[in-house]
């Protein structure tokens, strides 16, 4: 092999044959998302995701928006599964690690995010679904005397409601105004993307699918991609990657994308 | 320690043959109903309603609803359901009340242990059909107009929903720092609750236990006597209870059926409820301090302020042999 690779080999001043460090660099990288593809797909999911938060608590402030993702996406055993996890892997509570380290008016959201265990059947209240959702109308009209993510209201609905519920809200809202919550939540960011993950969360796969196969993606955008992939039950994303199957094809090579294909193409678990 | 006597060998059957016996026909044998429940654990009488519901086609737990009254029928009901859901209906009814009991909230949010709470939250979803957190947080939110955010909703939300660490590691510099963070919060005029509401909702249990030490150890008194206040202080006595409960349990537990039995009548929902889920737990320590407190054992007390077949089935429960 190596002495079909000449174009990857060079000899340098002492006239020894040596990879090309710009070639070595990108094959670590490319052979790393396949790596990383695979550990977390075969981890348990519990230790998985407990591992995935804590490493987004250390990176701070840019990755909580990987927080958001993992505690909204996940079921509410499997996110009771996470943290049971945690206490074993780091022996401490994960609430106590998201309260000590996360500052201002995010950490209410995410330490009350990662306690939820939200109800999962199908009863749903109309009278609060109504009236939570002109809460929330109220809050992002008086957004610009207070953030929306501090309001009490705003917090208490999305990381208590059962995520049915915060779905008939989301769509009760569009009855009262123009835009969506989504789209009145452009300043806000992680709130956008909690309401995103818990009430669309198909936009907000098809969002960083997006995003990791542009061109000028980042590494954070890119892992994104990984993480999904790796953590996400394929049926719920079968619809999102059959949209973006010939970029796929274009952008992603080799190995990596097998099993990009070949997970995401399970029929749902 | 526990109360009741349970024998290890029992019949289920004959136990729901005795039942069923005690309920049919005119009137009810409430003596033969208490001198077989009282004297089974949560895991026999679930046994018992199974067998029941195998051999006479009928929920029990219905039946009793029908045959019985007043506080023996409340206390006979709670005692009969697996500990997980009867938590489960003590915190819905706290939270229907017209007034919120936010006291019966943060005592079952904090004396049971980090697994048995998780289990309420899946009992109560169960029966309830939403999740415990969302019932207290849309019942405690208070008047949204009021500009100061409601403290006490944060507080019992963030109890209701943590899952502790329950290892026996306590890392002392923590709880150092964390008793300094706490004293300044109360002493301040400004009160930053969010920080007491912080360690008070995440740390671990015996994290906790060293933190309100090393409190006392600098301070001379209790972190309790320092969070007395205003009576008209809602966030503040919840507080208060926080922190006894967590602190010593079987000495809050105490307080709550002296001030039950002492008032003008009694409250009878705290004493059943103390007594009832207790009594398989430390019900046995939590009389021994009565008695050093109150100079009168519990059992005696009890008997004189109640009467009937409430009274007959609380000092069952509470040890009384037949």
């Amino acid at each position: 092999m190596r002495k079909g690779c000449s174009k990857l080999l060079c000899e340098d001043e002492h006239q020894f044959e040596r990879w090309n460090h710009a070639v070595l660099t990108n094959l670590k990288a490319e052979f790393k998302r396949f790596k990383d593809v695979v550990v977390l797909s075969l981890m348990h999911p519990w230790e998985r995701d407990a591992r995935l938060l804590k490493k987004a608590l250390k990176k701070g402030h840019e990755q909580y928006n990987v927080i958001v993702e993992i505690t909204c996406t996940r079921s509410s055993d499997q996110l009771l599964g996470a943290r049971k996890a945690y206490h074993s892997l780091f022996d401490r509570s994960i609430e106590e690690d998201f309260a000590s380290h996360i500052k201002g008016s995010e950490r209410k959201l995410l330490v009350a995010l990662v306690s939820a265990y939200r109800y999962e059947g199908p009863k749903v209240k109309e009278d609060n679904v109504r009236s939570e959702a002109k809460a929330f109308f109220n809050a992002i009209k008086n957004s610009d005397k207070r953030k929306v993510v501090e309001d009490d209201e705003v917090v208490r609905i999305l990381t208590t409601r059962s995520k049915l519920h915060l779905k008939e809200v989301y769509e009760q809202y569009n009855k009262l105004s123009d835009k969506t919550i989504i789209e009145e939540l452009e300043v806000d960011l992680l709130l956008k993307e909690t309401v995103e993950c818990l009430c669309t969360p198909q936009t907000y796969f098809t969002g960083v699918f997006g995003v990791a196969l542009s061109d000028d993606a980042n590494e954070d955008e890119k892992k994104a991609l990984t993480r999904l992939v790796a953590t996400q039950e394929g049926g719920e994303m079968k619809g999102v990657v059959a949209k973006f199957e010939r970029r796929i094809e274009e952008k992603v090579k080799g190995a990596y994308k097998d099993v990009l294909v070949g997970v995401l193409a399970k029929d749902g678990k | 320690m526990a109360t009741i006597n349970a024998p290890k060998e029992v019949s289920f059957q004959q136990d729901a043959e005795v039942l069923r016996k005690a309920c049919k026909g005119w009137g009810t044998d409430e003596k033969a109903i208490i001198s077989v429940l009282g004297h089974r654990d949560a895991a026999q009488r679930k046994q018992i309603r199974l067998a029941y519901e195998e051999l006479y086609q009928e929920d029990l737990i219905k039946r009793l609803e029908s045959e019985l009254s007043g506080d023996f029928e409340k206390a006979m009901y709670r005692w009969i359901l697996d500990p997980a859901d009867r938590d489960a209906v003590l915190a819905n009814v706290a939270i229907r009340k017209l007034s919120p009991d936010h006291h019966v909230i943060v005592e079952i949010a904090c004396t049971r242990s980090p697994e048995e709470l998780l289990a309420v939250r899946k009992a109560y979803q169960a029966r309830y059909k939403r999740s415990l957190e969302e019932d207290v947080a849309a019942h405690s939110k208070g008047d949204t107009r009021m500009a100061r955010p409601n403290r006490s909703f944060y507080l019992l939300v963030a109890l209701v929903t943590a899952f502790r660490y329950d290892g026996e590691e306590i890392n002392t510099r923590l709880a150092n720092s964390e008793a300094k963070i706490l004293h300044e919060a109360i002493q301040d005029k400004k009160f930053n609750h969010e920080e007491v509401i912080r360690i008070l909702t995440t740390r671990s249990k015996m994290q906790l236990m060293a933190t309100f030490n090393r409190y006392r150890d600098d301070h001379g008194t209790s972190i309790t006597k320092h969070l007395q206040g205003d009576s008209d202080d809602k966030f503040l006595a919840v507080l208060r209870t926080a922190v006894r409960c967590l602190n010593d349990p079987k000495k809050y537990f105490e307080k709550v059926l002296r001030s039950s039995i002492r008032r003008m009548g009694t409250d009878e929902d705290a004493l059943t409820r103390v007594i009832v889920t207790r009594a398989e737990k430390d019900l046995k320590d939590i009389k021994e301090l009565y008695h050093k407190r109150n100079s009168v054992p519990l059992d005696q007390a009890v008997a004189k302020d109640t009467s009937g077949d409430y009274k007959a089935l609380l000092l069952t429960l509470l040890g009384k042999e037949d």
